[in-house]
């Protein structure tokens, strides 16, 4: 065993000296794998955290939300629906929700006025996302004026601040007492913005939805299930698209990679036929250049995948962060809790390590089992 | 020169294995942590019946997707576009079809 150990420290000693003298190229090479495998980790972690989190954060969002449409559109839910939900069998609580949105000209960016269905908002009185009051530099008390899309300009007093850690759900939240939120937006009495729904059975909520949109043909019910599957998607799409973006670069790199690793340069071909020729058998020239490729592309994963998971859970993602603001003025802060994908490591493991350490090998097979005077020619 | 350059790129090599290793000790540390917000933002969901994340807040349909239809971006005139980057960045709402039944045959 021992013996074994020390003839691969030979042969890594070997390898390296070999790398070495052809430096530049091969850290040149290093550095690019690595920061390949930087993005390409950081995409991965980054999108499976957010999709994880989404799916927490509204596992017992409403089990069905019933909108009306009118002419393709979003329209109120009008007095008389509720009353037609309730002969429903099946349905267990149905609340009317009352929310829209309203753009603030003062910071350019839109709010989401919402009245807590449990009260708890006196009239006269909002309580605010952490991003509103970091935005608009709001405390405890103060006061804040909007204007109505009627033009009337109303009055609040800051009565509470939405706590921070939550503000992935309630960054841009302003709620309000319903009197007061009928008034601003000039809401007709008895009308609602949707309905949110429980069911008593959750194996019956397909068909309570089914039953739903035959009552109320021009209804659309949205489930819970929906609403989870949305998130999955927009983060797996997002994925895409940077890998999109990304595939040029990736092919790039594959054609690099390989042209290092799969053609043989005439000073590689030679070094081989002098090794041959002092006496090194093919196995030990083949177990030489696998050396090679793993120091290579383990290094590169190593330390990409390190600073990918750095960047992401302990810098915050700074790198995605312009992507993923977008033109929103509003943007919560908040850390991602590090949900990590083993599968989806396990894949970039080897899809880095393996094809690099393999494309090493075929060539020199081929140089390995040649003549070495034919080689040395 | 080193004529033992294993000696040195080994050691190197166990480090950023080490660091690999690390950094599944430091999720599960920063995992407990962040327990505490997510169970806070999971609650505030549940008593204000949310339905979406305040990640994108400039359009109502990316405020909301799981609330918005299919072609709400593309309905402020004939032949609009697009108009929020985020709207090419997140994929359209998962809506299910259900079946509907008509009084008389389509």
């Amino acid at each position: 065993m021992n013996i074994w150990i020390e003839q691969q420290r030979a042969l890594i000693d070997f390898t390296l000296a070999s790398l070495a003298r052809r430096k530049a190229r091969n850290l040149g090479l290093l550095a690019v794998y690595t920061l390949l495998v930087f993005v390409l980790a950081s995409v991965a972690l980054f999108s499976h955290a957010l999709r994880h989190e989404a799916t927490r954060v509204l596992a017992d969002a409403p089990e069905i939300v019933l909108q009306r449409l009118v002419a393709g559109r979003h329209d109120l839910i009008p007095p008389g629906y509720l009353e037609k939900i309730g002969n429903i069998r099946g349905v267990q609580k149905m609340e009317g929700r009352l929310w829209g949105y309203y753009y603030d000209p003062v910071i350019k960016a839109n709010y989401t006025f919402m009245v807590p269905s449990a009260g708890g908002v006196e009239r006269g009185t909002i309580v605010i996302g952490a991003a509103l009051e970091r935005v608009r530099g709001l405390a405890l008390e103060t006061g804040i004026s909007f204007r109505a899309y009627s033009g009337k300009l109303y009055s609040f007093v800051v009565a509470d601040i939405l706590p921070h850690d939550s503000e992935l759900v309630s960054a841009d939240l302003v709620l309000m007492h319903e009197d007061d939120f009928r008034t601003f937006f000039e809401f007709p009495a008895g009308h609602y913005t949707d309905i949110a729904l429980a069911v008593a059975n959750p194996q019956e909520v397909r068909n309570i939805a089914a039953k739903l949109a035959a009552a109320l043909p021009d209804s659309r019910p949205i489930l819970r299930e929906e609403m989870l599957r949305t998130y999955a998607s927009i983060f797996a799409w997002r994925e895409g698209i940077v890998l999109a973006i990304l595939s040029g670069a990736i092919l790039a790199f594959a054609i690099l990679a390989w042209d290092k690793a799969a053609g043989l340069s005439a000073e590689e071909k030679r070094e081989i036929g002098i090794l041959k020729a002092i006496g090194w058998e093919t196995g030990d020239v083949i177990r030489m250049k696998i050396w090679e490729g793993v120091l290579i592309s383990l290094t590169a994963f190593l330390v990409g995948y390190v600073a990918a998971y750095l960047h992401v859970f302990r810098g915050g993602g700074v790198l995605f962060e312009p992507v993923l603001k977008g033109w929103a003025v509003l943007y919560p802060r908040f850390q991602l809790a590090p949900e990590i994908d083993g599968l989806a490591v396990a894949t970039l493991f080897f899809f880095t390590v393996v094809p690099y350490t393999a494309a090493v090998l075929v060539p020199i097979w081929r140089a390995a089992t040649t003549d070495p005077d034919a080689v040395m020619r | 020169m080193n004529h033992r350059p294993a000696r040195l790129v080994l050691p190197l090599l166990a480090v950023a294995l080490a660091g690999f290793a690390m950094s599944f000790v430091d999720a599960a540390l920063l995992r407990e942590r962040h327990a505490v917000r997510i169970e806070a933002s999971h609650a505030l969901a549940k008593r204000l019946e949310l339905t979406d994340i305040a990640l994108f807040t400039e359009a109502r349909y990316t405020r909301h997707p799981s609330q918005a239809d299919l072609h709400a971006p593309f309905q402020d005139h004939p032949l609009a576009l697009e108009h929020f980057p985020t709207g090419s960045l997140i994929a359209p709402p998962r809506h299910e079809y259900l079946d509907r039944t008509t009084a008389r045959a389509d």
